[in-house]
């Protein structure tokens, strides 16, 4: 499932990122990584970006890059 | 000796630097806002340090150019001591880093910085246990308020004298097989006196990073190959592409150390934590953002004018007595007119507006709201071709377009850069914010004031929209941090006001008082009708009068030169009884678009190079052209009904 497509608020765990290897290696340096618990806070109107918690930080992703973070919904407790 | 200051974006570095050197780097709370290094001579302990700044990076392995020069510096300089700032409220993070620079193998003190919002969010540290760990000191710091500032430098200078090397702790043991099989071709292809740890450098090469600063990576095709079968083989044994396998250990490395030294208790909700809800608010969010940005323009135009109209009376009155004085007409008289009538600029119609900008700017940035507008308008960037980030030059433009053109080095993608350099040349810098307000706004209301601004992002997000149709985006969107909203400082805010309005003081100022100078002997020996005659054109198709030609001329100098130089020109202190409303909006338009000031294209050389500073300033030329063109047409149009 993208995360782009996970409702608001709900935790689930990111099991893969798309996209090719630049884009992994950006999320990668903000604290995104394959394991790592998430959610999203809120999403911005007319196609704007989301709002993503991981590891006790904010993070904004435009959509495009939702799309690429596959996550799986499992119990998942973030730190 | 030498102490850098390392540490992920936003975590207080510049803060610190501040705090010791005195107010010579920017800091505001985003990432991103320091985009080189800033040395300063400090004394600790009756000692002498050289202590830099550099730009925080979430790894040593940055993508983008800012991030990249935390590790070229380390490479080219001899530095004694790393002082690791780490946000001690994102311990997890943080600490990712720290485990790098431990590879370093360079005397390490870790500062953990604002303390105070991490127990306000229920954390417990210990500090003493993280020190045991790496073997290096650990000291609590709150930069914003200077506490553990001294004990903090104190504690490097004992690691600078003493040389202790830190511990690095280990990876698993398939990483470190691989890593210590490099490690000898490395220091062979080297030699031992190489800037970086031959570790580091191993462990960056089965990072893939392709920046390192050797001259290992063009090198010998002996490493390549014993690189590749080592990757191989690591690959095979995780499943797991090599380049993510040590990312992803230290990413577990770092989230284990802090949960055997952080205790998380229970955190008190506030303000905070309850603001976003609004300001984010996808319909209030908008509705507060106009009413913010209204808020700030009135605020500049309310106190600016209140000030203008007495100052600019008083400097009247002086002027007639000077004249009386010295008598009108001969050569000393002119000069020294044009000496008053400089100053009187200054005084009169930049300071007033350039001050309570400036304070509010650093309000807004160091508040931490910037993020949250590259946020709301990152859908809006978009149809210019750029994403949310870029919002941060943007901004920074409106005080002054040299920071906010070095900014765009945090943009990955040179076309990205390119196209938001461009784009902020075009953003009204504070001292355009003075021919505006002096102008337009002074004479004309402050609702055509506000129109200029308005027509003004209309033409940027046309000009965005027209050529990234010719240069396709590639890049993929928004990442951006989003930081907590953090309570500004005055002492802060006012420094940082101080430290760039000094900067007009100091520079433009100058600058100003000389123009006024030039502008006299020009008219005294009769020169200016030569350059009014080369700016015919411009000035004839723009229906301004004739002397407007030199003021235009010498506005690429410093843009307020233009306001001041145009008093002078048209020997007339009122401009209402020189030029008619239309003239005036026409003349600021021009202003507010055409070649961005001199300080402007020496930066968009040194970041883009000739090409694109030389094509970003004929595009400005005739954006400018035409824009003040079309306020011509609107103005006869609206004034003819």
């Amino acid at each position: 499932m993208q995360l782009l497509r996970v409702e608001s608020g709900k935790w689930v765990r990111i099991v893969g990122i798309g996209g090719g290897k630049g884009l992994e290696y950006k999320l990668r340096q903000l604290g995104l990584l394959p394991g790592d618990c998430t959610r999203v806070l809120r999403q911005a109107p007319l196609g704007g970006p989301l709002l993503v918690e991981v590891g006790g930080r904010t993070i904004a992703v435009g959509r495009r890059i939702a799309e690429q973070i596959e996550v799986e919904d499992v119990e998942c407790v973030s730190l | 000796m030498r102490f850098a200051l390392i540490g992920q974006p936003n975590c207080g570095k510049s803060t610190l630097f501040n705090q010791v050197a005195g107010y010579k780097a920017e800091t505001g709370n985003f990432s991103g806002t320091t985009v080189t290094f800033i040395e300063s001579k400090v004394r600790v302990a009756g000692e002498i340090i050289e202590l830099v700044d550099l730009p925080g990076t979430y790894t040593l392995a940055g993508t983008n150019p800012a991030e990249r020069e935390t590790l070229r510096y380390l490479a080219s300089h001899q530095v004694d001591v790393i002082i690791n700032v780490v946000d001690a409220t994102h311990l997890t993070q943080g600490l990712g880093l720290t485990l790098e620079l431990v590879e370093l193998q360079r005397p390490l003190v870790i500062a953990l910085n604002m303390l105070d919002d991490a127990s306000r969010l229920g954390m417990k540290i210990d500090l003493e246990k993280l020190g045991t760990i790496f073997s290096a000191p650990v000291l609590p710091l709150v930069a914003s308020k200077g506490r553990g500032v001294r004990n903090l430098f104190i504690s490097a200078l004992q690691m600078g004298k003493s040389h202790k090397i830190p511990i690095r702790p280990r990876y698993s043991l398939d990483v470190e097989e691989a890593v210590q099989s490099l490690v000898s071709i490395v220091v062979s292809l080297n030699g031992k006196d190489a800037s970086l740890a031959p570790e580091l450098v191993a462990i960056k090469l089965l990072e893939g990073d392709e920046t390192l600063p050797t001259s290992l990576d063009q090198g010998s095709t002996q490493l390549a190959a014993l690189l590749s079968t080592i990757q191989q083989k690591l690959e095979d044994g995780r499943g797991q592409r090599s380049e993510w396998v040590i990312s992803s250990e230290r990413h577990g490395m770092a989230a284990n150390l802090a949960r055997q030294v952080m205790e998380q208790g229970e955190r008190r909700v506030n303000w905070r934590d309850r603001l976003d809800d609004v300001l984010l608010h996808p319909l209030w969010g908008y509705l507060f953002l106009i009413a913010i940005l209204l808020l700030f323009f009135e605020t500049i135009y309310g106190l600016g004018s209140a000030l203008e109209a007495p100052l600019l009376r008083f400097f009247s009155i002086l002027e007639l007595q000077l004249v009386q004085f010295v008598g009108s007409g001969s050569l000393v008289s002119e000069v020294l007119t044009g000496i008053l009538q400089g100053i009187a600029g200054g005084v009169a119609i930049v300071l007033p507006y350039l001050l309570p900008f400036l304070l509010g700017l650093g309000f807004l940035e160091d508040v931490g709201y910037l993020p949250r507008v590259a946020f709301l308008m990152d859908a809006l960037m978009h149809r210019m071709g750029l994403h949310g980030k870029a919002v941060v030059p943007f901004i920074l433009g409106y005080g002054c377009n040299v920071p906010a053109v070095m900014s765009t080095r945090m943009l990955e993608e040179r076309r990205d850069r390119f196209l938001a350099a461009a784009l902020a040349t075009l953003v009204p810098c504070a001292a355009r914010l003075a021919v505006v307000f002096g102008l337009v706004a002074f004479y004309l209301g402050p609702r055509l004031a506000l129109g200029i601004y308005l027509f003004n992002l209309f033409i940027i997000a046309l000009t965005g929209r027209i050529i990234s149709r010719l240069l396709p985006e590639d890049s993929p969107g928004l990442i951006l941090e989003i930081p907590v909203y953090r309570l500004p400082t005055l002492k802060n805010i006012t420094y940082k006001a101080w430290f760039r309005a000094r900067e007009f003081i100091v520079e433009a100022w100058p600058i100003l008082v000389m123009g006024s100078v030039v502008l006299a002997l020009l008219n005294y020996f009769r020169i200016s009708l030569f350059f009014n005659i080369l700016i015919r054109p411009v000035t004839w198709s723009l229906g301004l009068p004739e002397q407007v030609g030199v003021p235009l001329f010498f506005g690429i100098l410093r843009k307020e030169l233009s306001l001041i130089m145009l008093r002078q020109a048209l020997g007339a202190s009122d401009f209402s009884t020189v030029l008619t409303p239309v003239q005036m909006m026409t003349f600021t338009v021009f202003v507010v678009f055409y070649v961005p000031c001199l300080a402007t294209l020496a930066v968009l050389k040194r970041e883009l190079g000739w090409r694109d500073m030389l094509s970003i300033a004929s595009l400005t030329v005739l954006i400018a052209l035409l824009a003040a063109l079309v306020a011509r047409v609107i103005g006869l149009l609206v004034t003819s009904v």
